[in-house]
């Protein structure tokens, strides 16, 4: 395909950095634009021989920094004043000196990552790692302790006799010819290459492998458990404190748990009549409360209206119904003793409904035969 | 033996710097005596400010000096002399701190605790008349050594040219460098701190510090540029020099609003009642105003005007913002002392300028005759050659 050769530079090399110096402010004095230096180490003062302008990547910082400064105190502020106000230590909800070290540290970090990137990726331009002066004598030479200087031909005022004299004047050894190495020019790097994959995937296996493995077989530490190990007593534990060993104790006797009375009249439901006061007092509140739970719980046997008519229509012996004189001349803790206690099939409600919930149920019991034995006097 | 090849001709500074100097030294010390007179508590106050801000600027030249001979600084070492000479205002402590020393009693509350004051009498063994004039005496004593030996051997280079006089001075300066921080600290508590002495913050050594070494670098800056931009210095000294200046400058004040930050924030956050009535006395009406200037001109503005490179290379640059931060350093102190005094705020009369007045004409005579007697680059320092070659 190409058989003649691209030049890409001529280069010259130095001894001490002195001379390379000069050879830099030479150039800058013939006017070349397109060339370059190279040392093994960055020499002080070679910005001001080769006239650089100032970097650009202060900007990076100075935006990326100042980004992470506004995104800092916006984020903390919505958070804690916004979304999610909480009082901590009795500051105010926006209270800027506590945010100081974060928004600082974000400063910091975001402008740190962002110059590297921008350092690698924009300026270095880093995927590309192909350079024409790779694997040449002369690459070898600046950096290990050679200085060099690099000419490029595309340089507007480019000639080569010109070149050559240049360098020879300001005393170079080793004047050479780089030229373009030939896949370089033929060859376009495509990023999805057989050969750039099966690397990347080989870095992806032996870094996450070597990774998983120093960390999980090699160093591998007990996550900080703390909060699982606490010196108390868990459930079904044994225990070192008594003498026989039972972690889980019996309460003290005559404990009472809270909204857990012991009943009294178990199988006296006359003296539960006599004795009983119902303590809740009619109000919308207990009235709704019964009729939810007698809907849940009575209605299937003694049907919504307490009638007897219930929904499972004689699959199940039907109740008496709860508007027979009996039940209404009734007291409060009579019925009470019946939801307690079960009476004929009907079974004990005590552990369905709570002591103020059967209360409840009484209320709105009550209600039902009111409102189907009305009296005249209740329509005015 | 070295023969250095770097060319000095030896420049007399014009007569004019003495006459100045003279002149701020009398109005000084005018205003000063008349302050003395008409306001003896006022001016007692703006006495501590004015001693431990003339001890920023000699203690923290030396320290300056010390620190390129411990860390092997090379740019530096041909504006040497300029921290050498600044820091020979060591003498002149004395000056300020023996008025202070007779009126101890009506200055600090500590020398006299009340018998219910348990703080105070806890702290009594270190909080007491004795004590506190034996630590002065012995913190300026050590100061003074160390500048006398220090500066006796830059001195004798110059004519011996001894190689083995640098490595002398960098063991002096390891020696005075712990000492320097224990001093520096104990003379913030004890002159700034112990005004208040029921407060605690165990950081306010370190604060006073970073203002010390700020007003020395500033002082020197100006200095420096002045003389440098004028030819007195030796031939071919690059702006790069400048550069580093202003980058250790900016590099303080960082540091310093890095500590003042930090002291506060503990403090507001833990909220505690021993702590905290310091910085609400500093709350206190006009007070307020003058501690938000604070953030502004000891922090703000000398951060935007130092950030860019060329800002730092810039001569004129350079010494206008290390006037500011001297007026910085200045303010801070002021901000320190006197809320003790005026409870709800500032009344600025002509008192104030007493103090800065004096100390300027004192700077700038004793300067004046530093540079009379001796060299004003160390020709005899191996370091030299290099430090003129200094580029970035």
């Amino acid at each position: 395909m190409m058989s003649e050769k691209i030049l890409y530079s001529y280069t010259g090399i130095f001894d001490t950095p002195d001379e390379v110096t000069h050879a830099a402010e030479e150039a800058v004095k013939q006017g070349y634009t397109k060339y370059d230096v190279n040392t093994p180490y960055p020499l002080h003062g070679m910005n001001k021989a080769m006239k650089l302008p100032a970097s650009k990547l202060g900007y990076v910082a100075l935006i990326f920094g100042l980004s992470g400064t506004l995104g800092a105190l916006l984020s903390l502020w919505w958070v804690s004043a916004i979304d999610y106000p909480l009082v901590i230590g009795g500051k105010p909800f926006f209270s800027f000196p506590a945010y100081i070290p974060v928004i600082f540290e974000v400063t910091v970090l975001s402008a740190a990552i962002a110059t590297v990137l921008a350092m690698l990726f924009f300026f270095f331009k880093l995927p590309n790692n192909a350079h024409p002066l790779h694997a040449t004598d002369y690459m070898k030479k600046v950096s290990n302790d050679k200085y060099g200087i690099v000419i490029q031909a595309e340089d507007p005022i480019f000639d080569e006799a010109s070149v050559r004299k240049f360098l020879e004047s300001v005393h170079a050894k080793d004047i050479n010819a780089v030229y373009w190495a030939e896949e370089e020019i033929t060859h376009k790097h495509k990023i999805f290459e057989p050969k750039f994959l099966t690397f990347l995937l080989v870095v992806v296996i032996l870094t996450s492998g070597t990774t998983y493995f120093t960390l999980n077989k090699l160093m591998f530490m007990l996550p900080f458990n703390w909060m699982m190990e606490q010196q108390k007593q868990n459930p079904q534990q044994k225990s070192l404190v008594f003498a026989d060993g039972f972690g889980m104790r019996k309460p003290v006797e005559g404990t009472i748990a809270r909204g857990f009375l012991p009943y009294a009249f178990k199988g006296q439901p006359d003296l539960a009549g006599e004795k009983l006061i119902n303590p809740i007092p009619i109000s919308k509140e207990s009235l709704q409360l019964g009729q939810t739970k007698f809907d849940i719980y009575c209605s299937p046997c003694h049907g919504y209206q307490g009638e007897g008519n219930s929904r499972l229509r004689g699959q199940y012996p039907n109740p008496p119904s709860l508007h027979s004189e009996k039940v209404r001349t009734w007291s409060d803790g009579r019925i009470f003793a019946v939801l307690t206690d079960g009476q004929n099939v009907m079974p004990s409600y005590s552990t369905q409904l709570s002591v103020d919930e059967r209360w409840a149920v009484i209320n709105y019991v009550r209600a039902l035969q009111r409102a189907l034995n009305a009296k005249e006097s209740d329509l005015q | 033996m070295i023969s250095s090849s770097v060319e000095y001709r030896k420049k007399e500074l014009p007569s004019k710097v003495q006459t100045i100097g003279l002149g701020l030294l009398l109005v000084g010390l005018l205003i000063v005596v008349l302050g003395y007179l008409v306001n003896p508590e006022r001016s007692a106050y703006n006495n501590i400010i004015g001693l431990t801000f003339l001890i920023s600027i000699a203690v923290g030249s030396l320290f300056f000096v010390t620190i390129e001979f411990l860390s092997g600084a090379v740019w530096s070492t041909p504006f040497r002399r300029v921290g050498e000479f600044l820091s020979s205002t060591v003498w002149v402590l004395p000056l300020l701190f023996i008025p202070l020393l007779l009126n101890v009693n009506t200055i600090f509350h500590w020398t006299h605790p009340a018998p219910a004051d348990k703080t105070l009498i806890d702290k009594a063994p270190y909080l007491n008349v004795n004590f506190f004039i034996v630590r002065v005496i012995v913190f300026w004593l050590i100061w003074l050594l160390f500048y006398y030996l220090i500066i006796k051997n830059s001195r004798k280079q110059d004519q011996t040219r001894d190689q083995y006089l640098t490595k002398k001075n960098i063991k002096l300066s390891a020696i005075f460098m712990p000492l320097f921080a224990l001093t520096i600290s104990f003379t913030a508590i004890d002159w700034l701190m112990s005004i208040e002495p029921h407060w605690f913050s165990t950081i306010f050594g370190v604060y006073y510090f970073s203002g010390t070494i700020l007003a020395a670098l500033a002082v020197g800056a100006i200095f420096i540029v002045l003389l440098n931009e004028r030819g007195f210095f030796v031939k071919g000294i690059h702006t790069d020099s400048y550069y580093s200046l202003g980058a250790l400058i900016f590099a303080f004040t960082n540091f310093w609003a890095y500590i003042a930050f930090s002291q506060f924030l503990l403090i507001w956050y833990a909220n505690l009642p021993e702590e905290t009535f310091w910085f609400l006395a500093r709350w206190e009406g006009n007070w307020k105003f003058f501690s938000v200037g604070l953030i502004v001109v000891h922090f703000l503005v000398p951060y935007i005007g130092l950030l860019s490179q060329p800002s730092k290379m810039n001569p004129k640059r350079l010494i206008f913002m290390s006037g500011w931060i001297l007026f910085a350093h200045y303010y801070d102190l002021y901000w320190l002392v006197m809320p003790n005094f005026f409870k709800d705020g500032i009344p600025l009369s002509w008192i104030e300028l007493g103090f800065p007045l004096l100390i300027a004409g004192l700077m700038i005579l004793v300067f004046y005759y530093q540079a009379k007697k001796n060299n004003l680059v160390p020709i005899g320092d191996p370091k030299l050659k290099r430090g003129i070659d200094f580029r970035l």
